[in-house]
């Protein structure tokens, strides 16, 4: 074994790029879980995101505005499911189930002609001063914008949920729509605006993984990826924080067990390959232990103005 | 009157009904491990259906199902396809071996074929393989040739022999043009995850691995090398990925040559005995010599000589006067396996558990 092989600042580089897609889509997944409403369809939305963003970045040779595409294509996505689930009533878990099972689906049929193609990625940052710092500059400063981008969306969902008026209708709505609409807030526009924002963050999410990560198409190439993201929701106890946490937590094992392994260190490979998983379940069983749930507690609930 | 009509309308049906079954198109099915669109594995068996359907036309009906997963998914799609009128399944992948044998006990009329296993059950259930390793060992030559850090890298799939068979034949070849060289295993568990096999040739890459050859079905390891321009080089695995010969820039790509696996001679033979009703139990192991695997374009990345070196490995193992696994080899805990000269026979090389001589690893369990 030779864990000299492992270079830290690399590591770290690579963490910040594989824990970006599921932050992305676990901080907007977070967002509409507060306003009460569970939206499984994650997987569907980041992997429409993923294709959609692709396509529009080989067409127009921009990958920025492959991004755009795939926020918008998120949340046209998720907009079926606030109409179904809001308007109509539908139950949340079915619905997001079948938004995944149509994402999946949609996403190979425009895909078909994109695979095996190559796109422009997004080019690493040289921020003057910063870039050049030693060990840092490597390590934290020479990303690409989505990086950095997805941290300060955190931020923003941290500060706009603590300190703003509409975060705080936001959290009354998960908390309780009913006192929520009694006092006359509209409960169906925000969690409607909450879901488009979650849609957003996935197609994004998506994106990230076809545009910068693995930069290429293939069919299915967010393997579970909306999952993990919505476990981390759960891991993070709803907090904004908490969710980076989560995400470069599981994006720090996911690397570290490759770097471990092709260091040759003597743990038995099945268990550094399950350690990511392990855990998650391991730091679930804690928070539950400790009995800070923090759920919303409308979390799943329809809401309809009659009852 | 009555009589009559009714009469020539039963003598109709009849006719009707021969013809019907003459012209029944023998349905030929296929199981899937990834998406058709893997441009990898997965993509190249669907070649090999698409053959059948070229090869037979109407007489031939093709069905198919992506992305099953191993496991009791794979049992349910199989039976489906069973009830179905599927004539023949091709089940694709390592891990639908007891779940074909399982079905096939139940349908003992229908025909069933499982890639890159062992087990024949019953007498309805062939397997067949190809002889990857043969490529392996050219790619391993190679990368043994080119690697100036001395490291190269495999990313592994999961610990069966095809897979511990892959490593062997790629570490043997490179070490005996280059003994310095080191051999760096990652194993991802799947078969099937561009982000997972991106992260883990990132991994490699980051520890001074500059040859990878992969395992997987993706195109994500060759992608991943391309980020390094030019200082990493890979091989295609089981389709050619050509795309990934040149960067969009002009510049030469990290694909240097391809291990191409070509199932459509198999398909077609193996329908065709159906469609005879000549089929019968066989266990098939076919690689260069009878084009099921065959070696893609190799580029001028790769020095003339190496290049002419290369190709001479090709021809002898496909002309059958080379076989990669030719002795002396010893096994990784010192102990003898092949006496000089001796050559690995079939039931060694499918059973295959062990790393020889040189690999500072373990097999995982």
């Amino acid at each position: 074994m030779d864990l000299s092989a492992i270079n830290p600042v690399l590591l770290v580089a690579s963490v910040m790029v594989s824990a970006t897609p599921i932050l992305l889509a676990a901080i907007g997944e977070m967002v509409v879980e507060k306003s009460g409403v569970l939206n499984l369809g994650v997987e569907g939305m980041m992997i429409t995101g993923a294709v959609v963003g692709f396509a529009v970045a080989v067409n127009s040779t921009s990958p920025g505005l492959g991004f755009v595409a795939a926020a918008l294509a998120g949340a046209l996505l998720s907009l079926s499911f606030g109409f179904l689930t809001q308007y109509l009533l539908s139950n949340q878990v079915a619905t997001g189930l079948g938004l995944t099972l149509v994402g999946l689906g949609l996403s190979s049929l425009i895909g078909k002609p994109y695979e095996g193609m190559k796109t422009a990625t997004l080019p690493k940052l040289d921020i003057p001063v910063l870039s050049d710092l030693p060990v840092v500059g490597r390590m934290l400063f020479s990303h690409d914008i989505m990086v950095y981008l997805s941290l300060a969306l955190v931020a923003a969902v941290w500060a706009f949920l603590k300190y703003t008026r509409a975060g705080l209708i936001l959290r009354a709505v998960g908390e309780s729509h009913d006192s929520a609409h009694a006092l006359g807030y509209k409960v169906v526009r925000v969690r409607l605006l909450a879901i488009l924002f979650g849609g957003a963050c996935a197609g994004l999410g998506g994106a990230y993984l076809s545009l910068v990560r693995v930069p290429q198409w293939t069919e299915g190439i967010t393997a579970g990826a909306g999952w993990i993201a919505l476990a981390i929701v759960v891991f993070a106890s709803w907090r904004a924080g908490r969710v980076a946490v989560g995400a470069y937590l599981f994006g720090g094992i996911t690397v570290l067990q490759l770097n471990l392994q092709a260091a040759g260190a003597a743990v038995p490979v099945a268990l550094l390959s399950a350690s990511p998983y392990l855990i998650t379940i391991l730091v679930l069983v804690i928070i539950s232990a400790r009995g800070m749930h923090g759920a919303p507690a409308s979390l799943g609930r329809p809401f309809h103005a009659s009852t | 009157m009555k009589r009559r009509t009714l009469l020539a309308s039963a003598a109709l049906a009849a006719t009707l009904g021969t013809a019907a079954f003459a012209q029944d198109p023998t349905k030929a099915c296929f199981v899937y491990v990834g998406p058709i669109g893997d441009g990898g594995w997965t993509y190249q068996h669907h070649q090999g259906a698409l053959a059948v359907k070229e090869e037979f036309g109407d007489a031939v009906e093709i069905a198919w199902q992506e992305s099953v997963p191993e496991g009791a998914d794979a049992e349910r799609v199989m039976t489906q396809m069973a009830l179905s009128g599927c004539d023949i399944i091709f089940t694709t992948s390592f891990g639908y071996m007891d779940a074909t044998n399982a079905v096939a006990a139940k349908f003992p009329d229908i025909k069933f074929e499982h890639a890159t296993g062992y087990k024949r059950e019953h007498p309805n259930v062939s397997s067949y393989n190809a002889r990857f390793y043969e490529g392996r060992a050219v790619v391993g030559h190679i990368a043994g040739s080119m690697t100036k850090t001395n490291k190269i890298g495999y990313l592994a799939s999961f610990p069966i022999p095809e897979v511990v068979m892959g490593i062997n034949a790629y570490y043997l070849h490179a070490q005996k043009v280059n003994p310095d060289v080191e051999l760096v295993v990652t194993w991802v568990y799947t078969w099937f995850d561009p982000a997972k096999e991106a992260d883990a040739a990132r991994a490699m890459i980051d520890q001074g691995v500059d040859v990878i050859t992969a395992h997987t079905d993706s195109t994500a390891p060759l992608a991943e090398a391309a980020k390094e321009g030019g200082a990493v080089i890979g091989f295609g695995q089981a389709s050619d990925m050509a795309p990934f010969a040149t960067n969009d820039d002009g510049t030469p790509g990290p694909r240097v040559t391809s291990i191409i696996d070509e199932w459509s001679p198999y398909y077609v033979k193996r329908v065709k005995a159906v469609i005879d009703g000549t089929w019968e139990q066989i266990d098939s192991w076919s690689g260069m010599p009878e084009g099921e695997v065959v070696m893609g374009e190799m580029t001028d990345v790769i020095p003339e000589n190496v290049r002419q070196e290369a190709q001479g490995m090709i021809d002898a193992i496909t002309g059958g006067t080379y076989h990669p696994f030719t002795g002396p080899i010893n096994k990784a805990d010192g102990s003898a396996w092949l006496a000089d000269g001796e050559v690995a026979s079939d039931g060694d090389l499918l059973s295959m558990d062990f790393y020889i001589e040189g690999i500072d690893a373990e097999i995982p369990n």
